[in-house]
């Protein structure tokens, strides 16, 4: 006994044995530790020193596991320590991970990562890679069963960006964390390709161009403070409902402000994002991939306390016509909500899908698809607002009556017709001389509301300042939805 | 011309550019407008009035004619179709596209508009056409009332060298100086100090052959694009003047009354910001001396309806004539507030043909009224730069007791490049300047407004300012008290104590929040409230150890050892933060509150970032890794949206320090943007005639 109780000491004097327990914790203990670690890292240097230490065993290994509580909601959280064996996976450190993991599903609460590590252990050989296996499993069986988040605060590099990848959302820090299957170094010795670590895996690519992070934080801190915000707007597990917090703001709150956004002119654009903040809580809008496909608008809100996912068209951003990236980023985040019974709220402005070779060829028919399955497989409440354009199949895909949306509301403004006046004009009445004429007989036909009204596909036509007021008592009614989809094993969504 | 030019070289000379009334439109009355004078319903006046003008002062006409039961027609250009003018009015018409010249000065178009809708009458307001005699002709060709003066009076008092010389006869005191026009040449070396009423007066300094031309060719330029003349007038320099004008309203039979007088002294680039009726400055004998000579005047022209004769006032209470302008003034509502009369309605009786009903013993001076400009513009930049955006939140101060808010837009209003930038007038009174300052304060306090940069800072600086509450201000009070340019609010030590202790308390109390859910079982049923909270709080560069402790909604702070006590509603989501801080009240503003710990107060006007951190997360802060700022010195930004008027250099050209490289035009002013270091120009970003807007690149140095 006196041997355990000297070993436990001896762990806990490395710092390692289930630190992170207070990670999360009001008191942010295992930041100041998490930071003191890297600096004594860098004063000891890396180098010889590693290679020395490559048979030698640390206590707690590469990974620091453990749960702790969040404004006093249960999370699970990992994080991975580059100063031993630069945080590279050995099958202890994989192990560790997994029993968490598990654990988590079982009691139903969110995984938290913070990932930096350099990859496989090499020394370890396939054991390493088994480690791997063995969390990219558990990574796909707790999907959609317990949100889990990915947060990058170091280089990660190989088999270690593919755990982040599995996870609902990945988080990097601006400047010092990169994700790559093979750093700059082993680029350029098999494609000879020149790039510096920031262009090919940095949180700029990344955030902007690829996709594969959701957003970046100025640095550590701010990272950390803002994942803890954010992990308030998520349920616990698919079986808790969407939390609902308290909330000052009132529900029948007028929003004047509305009532003149979209301008006369059909072309001239607005900011979808002012409409999105007039209506939330507080105007506040955590907004997912802000940089990337910008056309389409995703994130978190609350209306009325409860927390929402919002998706929408961007008419500031190529006129917020849908495209194969804006597509699949809508997709990802109505499946999301659609899995953590987070309520969806769609704004309508759309001209339809983006024309062209290049978006043909990149398979946009494929891809538009995934937004079109998405939101019809959606069984959470889902409301719809057609701000202005909603036209041809997008009109469609974004969150219709058609797809079993449950409230469709439209704006004075809104133009519900398989196309703009001038296109449908040209068409049907090609070569012949009247055509201004024709144009203005089809916008006071097609081009307004009425025609999706009176056939029931848009419940309402609503003054835009009563918005927020009828969402938030929707949404009051529709928390006891209950809908299934048949039994499957499960859908084939157009990957 | 030259001989008067040798006599004046050592004097300080005025140069001013003709017609220098200032164009300002914008502007709604929400207020509840205390008038004594009453709406006689069987006082016939029109049946349907147009209103040539847009923004805050449409709306202000519209009010009145309400009142009077007559209809009203709005005019607007297409991107104000959803304008509150156009929604108040019974009718409205669109006169054409964004740009002035093309929609509010459009003739033609206005013309149409009151045929097709039937106006017996126009409201010009001010600036636009109000004090266009060629529309004035129009309208009376075609026997439509122009609510105004008669054409002949516009056209006399319409030139300044004119006015002046009719003044003279009429026996008003005029500034002595050379009448007659000025012809630049470029051998010229003048000493020029410009003062007061125009912004296309130009300061020249002595002896900078340079920057004479610099700035002489900019205000010729900017007078001749603005009033297609370019004709300069050169006059004796007053001493520490105070600009006075004194309102006068005359009928068409003869009688002409003075409502006494406006202070107008403080102005930023010759732009009025703070008025007030009546002044500190004169005693009943100047009072009644400046308003016998305005009458004089006014009775000279045959004036009828409402117009102001300004004067600059010296310190031993000498006053000059210096122009009288034929419209109704942006800063009307003050003279309303302590004389009661509503100066829209007797224009409009005036119009009509009815005679005054009052005289001038019932003329009186009902307390005090002070009028604030709020400008969407930043008044950190030269006291005032025009900024554009969208408000996303508007909230005025009505609700407080004596305060007038005459605005024309509302929640979710553009202030575009177009226009004026002002947002709206603020009006206080009180029985005593005390009470009406105080008020304003208050007003200012209150006074949401989000989205666009806003000049309260600067407002409430000077109504606060020690120098302008003893009343002794002069048209130089901005560039004296702030010779470096304003700086905001400086804090106090107790001040900064105030601050940091609502920051750290309303820190806390969303922290608090942020653990409360509803409904939700999954929540550890230990409760954690902490007791104490340790926290760091930094602003401007300075970081206090705060200690936080809450018994209900009250908060004990201890900031650097010292406590204080603030208590409030802690209602998160209002734009407003009513609270008490050790027993006294205040009003602060929330502006942004993020999960980094930043949180943005507007205090005592001024907006403060501060960043409220956890004991431990500030000293962790330390070892984050330091961003580099951009290096600006080499890069040209445009400091304000505008249209690029010219570019001055081209990649490769050598540039030294000081030296122009392009020049800026935002609502009709031109700003001349330099080289903050010798360089050699690496890439030009924008050519002249671009439209540019805040932030923008356009020029980069090596």
């Amino acid at each position: 006994y006196t041997h355990i109780y000297t070993h436990r000491q001896s762990v806990a004097q490395s710092e390692v044995q289930e630190q992170s327990r207070r990670w999360y914790s009001v008191s942010h203990l295992s930041v100041q530790e998490r930071i003191d670690r890297k600096r004594n890292a860098a004063l000891i240097g890396g180098g010889q020193k590693r290679i020395d230490a490559q048979h030698k065993r640390f206590a707690g290994d590469s990974v620091v596991t453990g749960q702790g509580r969040i404004n006093g909601r249960l999370v699970y959280v990992f994080s991975q320590d580059f100063t031993v064996f630069g945080g590279s996976l050995s099958g202890a450190h994989a192990q560790k991970i997994c029993k968490i993991m598990d654990q988590a599903m079982m009691v139903g609460a969110p995984v938290i990562g913070l990932n930096d590590s350099g990859g496989a252990r090499i020394q370890e050989g396939v054991e390493s890679l088994a480690g791997y296996a063995d969390i990219f499993l558990r990574n796909v069986m707790a999907s959609g069963v317990v949100p889990q988040i990915s947060l990058i605060m170091g280089p990660c590099a190989g088999g270690a960006v593919y755990s982040p990848a599995l996870t609902d959302f990945t988080f990097m820090v601006k400047d010092t964390s990169y994700l790559f299957i093979t750093g700059p170094d082993v680029v350029k010795s098999v494609t000879n390709e020149d790039v510096t670590q920031e262009e090919l895996g940095g949180a700029k690519t990344h955030t902007a161009v690829s996709g594969v992070a959701h957003r970046a934080f100025e640095n550590d801190i701010d990272a950390l403070l803002n994942l803890r915000n954010f992990f308030n707007f998520l349920p616990l597990s698919n079986q808790d409902p969407a939390p609902v917090t308290e909330c000052h703001d009132p529900s029948d709150r007028l929003v004047p402000g509305l009532d003149t956004i979209v301008p006369f002119e059909t072309t001239k654009a607005y900011d979808m994002l002012d409409i999105i903040q007039g209506i939330a809580d507080e105007r506040e809008f955590f907004e997912i991939m802000p940089n990337y496909a910008k056309n389409i608008v995703v994130g978190f809100a609350r209306m009325n306390g409860r927390t929402v996912g919002i998706v929408g068209n961007q008419p500031k951003v190529a006129s917020g016509c849908l495209d194969i990236n804006s597509s699949v980023k809508g997709a990802r985040f109505v499946r999301f909500c659609d899995a953590f019974n987070i309520p969806i709220l769609t704004f309508v402005d759309v001209p339809g899908f983006l024309p062209g070779t290049s978006q043909e060829y990149g398979g946009i028919i494929r891809h538009g698809a995934k937004l079109l399955f998405a939101f019809a497989e959606a069984t959470v409440p889902k409301i719809t607002i057609i701000t202005r354009k909603a036209y041809g199949g997008a009109y469609d895909v974004m969150s219709s009556k058609h797809l079993r949306g449950d409230v469709n509301y439209a704006w004075p403004s809104a133009e519900v017709a398989v196309m703009g006046a001038k296109g449908a004009v040209q068409i049907i009445f090609r070569g012949k001389s009247n055509q201004a004429e024709q144009e203005a007989e089809y916008v006071e036909k097609f081009a307004n509301p009425f025609p999706a009204a009176v056939r029931g596909f848009v419940d309402d036509i609503i003054v835009p300042s009563t918005t927020r007021k009828r969402i938030c008592r929707d949404l009051e009614v529709l928390a006891s939805k209950k809908q299934t989809n048949p039994w499957k094993k499960h859908a084939n969504i157009p990957l | 011309m030259a001989a008067y030019m040798i006599t004046s070289t050592l004097r300080r000379v005025l140069l001013v550019a003709k017609h220098a009334s200032f164009q300002s439109r914008c502007c709604v009355a929400s207020s509840r407008v205390q008038y004594s004078t009453v709406y006689d319903s069987n006082e016939k006046t029109f049946d349907k009035i147009l209103i040539a003008n847009r923004g805050e002062i449409a709306c202000r006409v519209m009010k009145t004619c309400k009142k009077m039961g007559i209809k009203t027609v709005a005019v607007h250009s297409d991107v104000d179709a959803s304008a509150v003018h156009v929604k108040m009015a019974d009718e409205a018409v669109c006169v054409g596209p964004a740009p002035t010249n093309k929609s509010y000065l459009n003739m033609d178009a206005i013309m149409d508009a009151i045929r097709k809708t039937g106006s017996q009458a126009v409201h010009p307001g001010y600036g636009f056409l109000s004090e266009n005699k060629e529309f004035a002709k129009r309208l009376a060709a075609e026997d439509v009332v122009f609510i105004g003066p008669d054409t002949h009076a516009i056209h006399a008092m319409g030139d300044k060298i004119e006015s002046k010389l009719l003044a003279k006869a009429a026996n008003v005191n005029v500034i002595p100086g050379f009448d007659g026009v000025v012809e630049v040449s470029y051998t010229v070396n003048m000493v020029v100090l410009a003062t007061t009423f125009c912004k296309f007066m130009i300061v020249l300094a002595t002896n900078q052959t340079g920057s004479t031309f610099n700035s002489f060719r900019l205000s010729s330029q900017e007078a001749a694009s603005s009033f297609g003349d370019d004709r300069l007038l050169i006059e004796k320099f007053v001493d520490n003047p105070r600009h006075i004008e004194i309102q006068v309203l005359a009928d068409k039979h003869g009688n002409a009354l003075w409502l006494n007088e406006r202070e107008c002294s403080i102005q930023r680039r010759n732009q009025k910001v703070v008025e007030e009726a009546p002044s500190t400055f004169l005693d009943p004998e100047t009072r009644r001396a400046m308003g016998e000579q305005a009458v004089q005047l006014a009775k000279a022209v045959q004036y009828s309806s409402a117009g102001t004769v300004e004067f600059l006032v010296d310190s031993n209470k000498n006053f000059y004539f210096l122009e009288m302008n034929t419209r109704l003034q942006v800063e009307h509502p003050i003279t309303e507030c302590i004389t009661g009369l509503d100066l829209v309605q007797q224009m409009i009786r005036v119009a009509k043909g009815f005679p005054l009903l009052h005289k001038q013993e019932d003329i009186p001076i009902n307390g005090w009224a002070i009028e604030s400009r709020v400008y969407a513009e930043d008044p950190y930049k030269s006291f005032g730069l025009p900024s554009i955006g969208r408000l996303s939140q508007y909230q005025e101060p009505i609700h407080l007791p004596k305060v007038r808010v005459d605005s024309g837009i509302q929640e979710g209003s553009d202030i575009s490049i177009y226009y004026d930038p002002m947002i709206s007038k603020l009006v206080t009174y009180g029985a005593t300047r005390a009470e009406a300052l105080q008020r304003m304060e208050a007003a200012l306090d209150n006074y949401v407004i989000r989205g666009v940069t806003h000049n309260i800072p600067l407002l409430r600086e000077i109504i606060t300012h020690p120098r302008f509450i003893s009343g002794d201000i002069t048209t130089n009070f901005l560039p004296e008290e702030y010779p470096e340019g304003f700086k905001g609010h400086q804090l106090t030590s107790e001040g900064r104590r105030e601050l940091v202790a609502t920051a750290a308390a309303l820190y806390v109390s969303a922290q608090l929040r942020s653990q409360r859910f509803l409904g939700n079982l999954r929540v550890s049923t230990t409760p954690q409230e902490q007791r104490q909270w340790e926290l760091c709080v930094e602003l401007e560069k300075g970081s206090h150890t705060v200690a936080v402790s809450r018994s209900g909604s009250t908060f004990t702070v201890e900031v650097d050892g010292v406590t204080v006590e603030v208590s409030g509603e802690w209602n998160l989501a209002s734009a407003l933060l009513p609270v008490t801080i050790n027993r006294t009240p205040r009003v602060l503003q929330c502006l942004s509150r993020d999960a980094g710990g930043d949180i943005t107060l507007q205090y005592l006007g001024t907006q403060f970032k501060v960043r409220v951190l956890s004991q431990l997360v500030s000293t962790l802060s330390a070892h984050m890794p330091e961003k580099v700022p951009e290096d600006t010195s080499s890069i040209l930004r445009s400091p304000m949206p505008g249209s690029v008027v010219a570019v001055s250099v081209k990649p490769g050209d050598v540039v030294a320090e000081g030296q122009e490289i392009c020049v800026i035009e935002a609502m009709k002013m031109q700003n001349s943007l330099i080289a903050a270091k010798a360089a050699k120009v690496k890439s030009v970003h924008c050519k002249a005639g671009e439209t540019v807007g805040e932030g923008d690149l356009l020029v980069q140095l090596e």
